[in-house]
């Protein structure tokens, strides 16, 4: 019932609201605190909001305020002019947020929340939650975040990929992100999340499907002296079919909107191809730069993907870092042993070594029919990924726990087949404080050479080159780029033929 | 909203604390969630639940439903003409139940139920008929009534007629008895028998005409439940300031009344004497609330919680009126003279709709004065309110609790958030003797058992399924 009248004796146009509530009830000292706060609005010129009983209809009346009749003293009156109708509307607006307010708790304990649904309200500029659940339970909590309008980095694995679709269409929808299922590595507004390197601020901002090949990448980069805005995982199956990049794709918009994004370098095992195309025609929209690091057979090497960025972006691509191994003598019929804790790095490996080498047999096979399946000491080439979901149930990663490893490194000694072994450390947020002291005796004394892919920054809470010296006084071969370390693993097997 | 990629570095953590104890080093904001496993419904079923694409737009439907629903009074009528009861039915609190079923002080207010109305002239002879099935037994909740305890309500007892004028609904109560020897809490001595008689020949006839002449400015109950909350009452166990307050607003109609004086000063003074009065008038605005919240495919919203003495029953808006039941507990609490736990009986009564509807229990901390009575420290009632707010679904900007800084009471409980905390809704009450014919034997505080939530979870589970296949 908002009626504009003429003010009585002024020219100027005064408008007035009075409206009367049913089944609000404030006490007296609040509405006043009320009308106070709203009298001191810059064009409102009179305001009684107050019970309606007979004295307050009474100060309205002397007003010139008066509700129609009816009035109860068990309603609310809400009265007010103003000198334009904008005011009045805001300041009306102004009463009911003032009325609906949550003042301080004083003195009321806080009980912890029990869901990330109750911690994100109590926290409403939080823009992130991270959910590391049991698997089964951690739809519900994503959902949580989805629903309250924040992004969600789901840590845990074994969600059915029905659910990370459900999720994914539920995030977009609501103009989030899900980061993940299963994914562990992501940079955010300078906050490292799970395992990620510590690189410097910068340009380029990384989608990744791919946990240790975005740790890869960002190295590289920040090796180069180029630095990283954001590293948005999106999980390993987000270029599937089934998901069909429906995070990708919303990473990418955010990125396009990101002031502090001036490229976006994709990083991904090999995706599917009608999804590659998806994404490509995607990309193609934006007014940002999109460049590829997607993994296949044509394109096998993160590094050269890095560098290719690098020459784009005008900027000279370095001698990346390296450590000669001890000079070990190769055995005749060396097989090449690649025991990663890295499943990007596991299969850049095996697409770089399988050209030359033909089939490779590993946990996580280019092709079904390599399947290794369980049998890690069989004989000929061999790449195993110890950090497969399938080795980590009920243990802790092997970046953070090498205890798996260190079982199949002596395994390998023990049975005398002629090797090459082929290693993987990554450093960074999250991983092992000091993996090169736990590895380093382990391959000191393996009478064939070791090949170490070492993947970090300086300003890890590790540093590169301490970790590097130390494997390679333990005779270890080190490079910072995983590809040349596979290609320096082929050259040693080639050269023993 | 904050976005993500240039919000602050503030994050909500739930799982390994490894996150977050490397996010913290990192000057990061990390509010850890106290998660745990949840002990209540398959990870299958509140996965379901919680990706129903119905369910955030239902339950915000139904919220918005339970917040609007008003209530005021509009008459007093006998149940008989008002609820169409058949001669012969009774009905009681709770969900459906059997005479052979029946708790003790459950027998003891249908026998004396059965000796009011004049169908049997004994104790003996009114147990003989209900056993033998004579009498036919049907919960309130069927009726769109509710009843304090036992909620014993037969054709001759005078009811609070209320409706909710912005849904048009009607929810009905009978008249509150006072405290100690009374018919809800199963006692049917002759004293309890005369006053039933009194109230429905004096009390009921008095209400009605005062209610009545008030017809164009009705009683606004909802308004009376707001405000006894900001005067130390939580609407369930204390319902002080809202019983002299409705004694206050309906004397001068009460003096009016065309009755003999001596009958004027009898119901003046049985208002007056009665802290409890108001009890029978906010169960029917609790109850108007949740059936304007109705059935509402998608929602995971509770409608009723209600106990007859040996179950607790729950429904649910998603499932409209199935009820989901389970053993009801044994409320823990003070007891009056020498009664002690062994006497008490389970739980019982339709007053659980209070805390459906976010006061009573849900509003502990607004009662600090009966905090102690029902066995608890003053933080305790305000951790209580805090855990409510935790499962229901919003906070009710009508009903305000002052010490938490005027916050609405937590409203709507929400099946898959009580799954998921593990926190069952805490309710007040008063506890009945076990024994039929004892009466009250003290008061405190109950929760119902897991069962009724791990059904719900699982039949809303279902229906999701079979509505989104």
């Amino acid at each position: 019932m908002t009626v504009p009248t003429p003010a009585a004796g002024d020219l100027q146009q005064a408008h007035r609201h009075v409206s009367l509530r049913s089944g609000v009830y404030a006490d007296s000292v609040k509405l006043m605190q009320v009308s106070k706060a709203i009298g001191a609005r810059e064009g409102v010129t009179a305001v009684l909001v107050a019970m309606a009983t007979p004295l307050n209809l009474e100060l309205a009346a002397g007003m010139g305020l008066s509700p129609d009749s009816g009035a109860k003293p068990d309603q609310l009156l809400i009265a007010l002019t103003a000198t334009d109708g904008a005011e009045l509307t805001s300041a009306v607006a102004a009463v009911e947020a003032a009325l609906t307010a949550r003042e301080d708790r004083g003195s009321a304990q806080t009980v912890p929340s029990r869901t990330v649904g109750a911690a994100l309200e109590e926290q409403p500029e939080t823009p992130l939650a991270i959910v590391s659940v049991p698997g089964p339970y951690a739809v519900a909590e994503a959902m949580d975040a989805i629903g309250a309008g924040r992004s969600v980095l789901v840590f845990s694995d074994g969600v059915p990929v029905e659910h990370e679709i459900a999720l994914k269409r539920a995030a977009h929808d609501a103009g989030v992100l899900v980061m993940g299922p299963d994914c562990g590595t992501a940079i955010v507004a300078g906050v490292f999340l799970g395992f990620a390197n510590v690189v410097r601020p910068g340009p380029v901002g990384l989608v990744a499907a791919s946990g240790t090949g975005a740790q890869q990448v960002s190295c590289l980069l920040d090796t180069a002296g180029v630095g990283v805005s954001h590293v948005l995982g999106v999980g390993g199956r987000d270029l599937s079919t089934a998901v069909g990049g429906l995070a990708t794709l919303d990473a990418l918009r955010m990125l396009e909107e990101d002031v502090a994004t001036e490229r976006v370098l994709l990083v991904s095992k090999p995706p599917a191809p009608e999804v590659a195309e998806r994404v490509a025609a995607a990309s193609a929209e934006l007014s940002t730069p999109v460049s590829s690091a997607a993994l296949s057979a044509d394109s096998p090497d993160l590094t050269a993907a890095v560098e290719a960025l690098l020459r784009e972006m005008g900027v000279a691509v370095p001698t990346w870092p390296t450590r000669p191994g001890a000079d070990r003598a190769v055995p005749a019929g060396a097989v090449l042993k690649g025991f990663y804790s890295g499943g990007t790095l596991a299969d850049e490996a095996m697409l770089v070594a399988a050209p030359v080498l033909g089939d490779v047999r590993s946990n996580t096979p280019l092709r079904p029919e390599l399947d290794l399946g369980s049998d890690f000491a069989a004989r000929g080439h061999v790449v195993v990924d110890f950090g497969d979901d399938a080795l980590t149930v009920g243990r802790a990663h092997p970046m953070i726990d090498p205890t798996l490893r260190l079982e199949a490194i002596s395994t390998l000694a023990a049975g005398g087949e002629p090797a090459v072994l082929l290693l993987d450390v990554v450093l960074g947020h999250g991983a092992d404080p000091d993996p090169a002291g736990a590895l380093a005796p382990a391959v000191r004394d393996l009478p064939f050479p070791v090949v170490v892919a070492l993947v970090g920054t300086e300003g890890d809470p590790q540093g590169w080159s301490a970790q590097a010296d130390a494997l390679a006084a333990a005779g270890a071969a080190v490079f910072a780029s995983n590809s040349a370390a596979t290609r320096h693993a082929l050259d040693l097997i080639g050269a023993s033929k | 909203m904050t976005s993500l990629l240039s919000g602050p570095p503030a994050v909500v953590a739930a799982g390994v604390d490894v996150f977050s104890d490397a996010l913290r080093a990192q000057g990061a904001h990390v509010t850890d969630v106290e998660w745990r496993p949840p002990t209540i419904g398959s990870p299958e079923d509140l996965t379901q639940l919680a990706l129903d694409p119905r369910r955030a737009t239902a339950n915000r439907t139904a919220v918005e439903r339970i917040l609007a629903a008003g209530s005021v009074l509009t008459d007093v009528r006998p149940a008989r003409e008002v609820l169409d009861l058949p001669d012969r039915m009774l009905l009681h609190s709770g969900p459906p139940l059997a005479w052979s079923a029946a708790s003790g002080p459950m027998r003891g207010a249908l026998i004396g139920a059965c000796l009011f109305e004049g169908w049997a002239q004994t104790p003996e002879e009114a147990e003989q008929l209900l056993a033998s099935g004579g009498i036919e037994l049907d919960p309130c909740h069927h009726h769109r009534a509710v009843g304090p305890m036992a909620g014993v309500t037969s054709p001759s007892m005078w009811m609070w007629c209320l409706e909710d004028p912005v849904h048009g609904g009607q929810a009905y109560c009978n008249l509150n008895e006072g405290l100690g020897k009374v018919l809800r809490y199963g006692a049917y001595s002759p004293e309890v028998v005369d006053r039933l008689r009194w109230m429905a020949d004096v009390l009921g006839p008095v209400l009605s005409s005062a209610v009545r002449s008030r017809s164009e400015d009705p009683l606004d109950v909802k308004a009376v439940l707001a405000q006894m909350l900001q005067m130390g009452d939580e609407g369930h166990n204390r319902n002080r300031a809202g019983s002299l307050m409705t004694l206050r607003d309906l004397s001068p109609a009460i003096v009016e009344v065309d009755a003999p004086s001596s009958d004027i000063a009898a119901v003046l003074r049985f208002i007056g004497g009665n802290e409890h009065f108001f009890l029978n008038l906010g169960m029917p605005t609790a109850k108007l609330a949740s059936q304007a919240v109705g059935q509402v495919p998608g929602s995971t919203m509770v409608t009723v919680m209600a106990r007859n003495g040996t179950d607790f029953g729950v429904q649910t808006a998603g499932t409209g009126d199935r009820w989901f039941t389970g053993p009801a507990n044994t409320p823990v609490g003070l007891f009056l003279g020498d009664y002690g736990p062994d006497d008490a009986n389970p739980d019982i009564g339709d007053s659980a709709i209070m805390e459906t509807y976010g006061v009573g229990g849900f509003c502990m901390a607004a009662a600090p004065a009966i905090v102690r009575f029902v066995g608890g420290t003053v933080p305790d009632a305000l951790a209580t309110t805090e855990r409510m707010y935790q499962i229901t679904l919003t906070e009710n900007p009508a009903m305000q609790v002052p010490v938490l800084g005027f916050r609405g009471a937590p409203t709507g409980i929400d099946v898959v958030s009580v799954a998921r905390t593990g926190w069952l809704p805490q309710i007040n009450t008063g506890m009945a003797g076990r024994v039929a014919g004892t009466g009250q034997v003290g008061a405190g505080l109950v929760q119902p058992p897991a069962a009724c939530f791990e059904q719900a979870v699982a039949a809303l589970a279902q229906e999701s399924r079979a509505a989104l296949a």
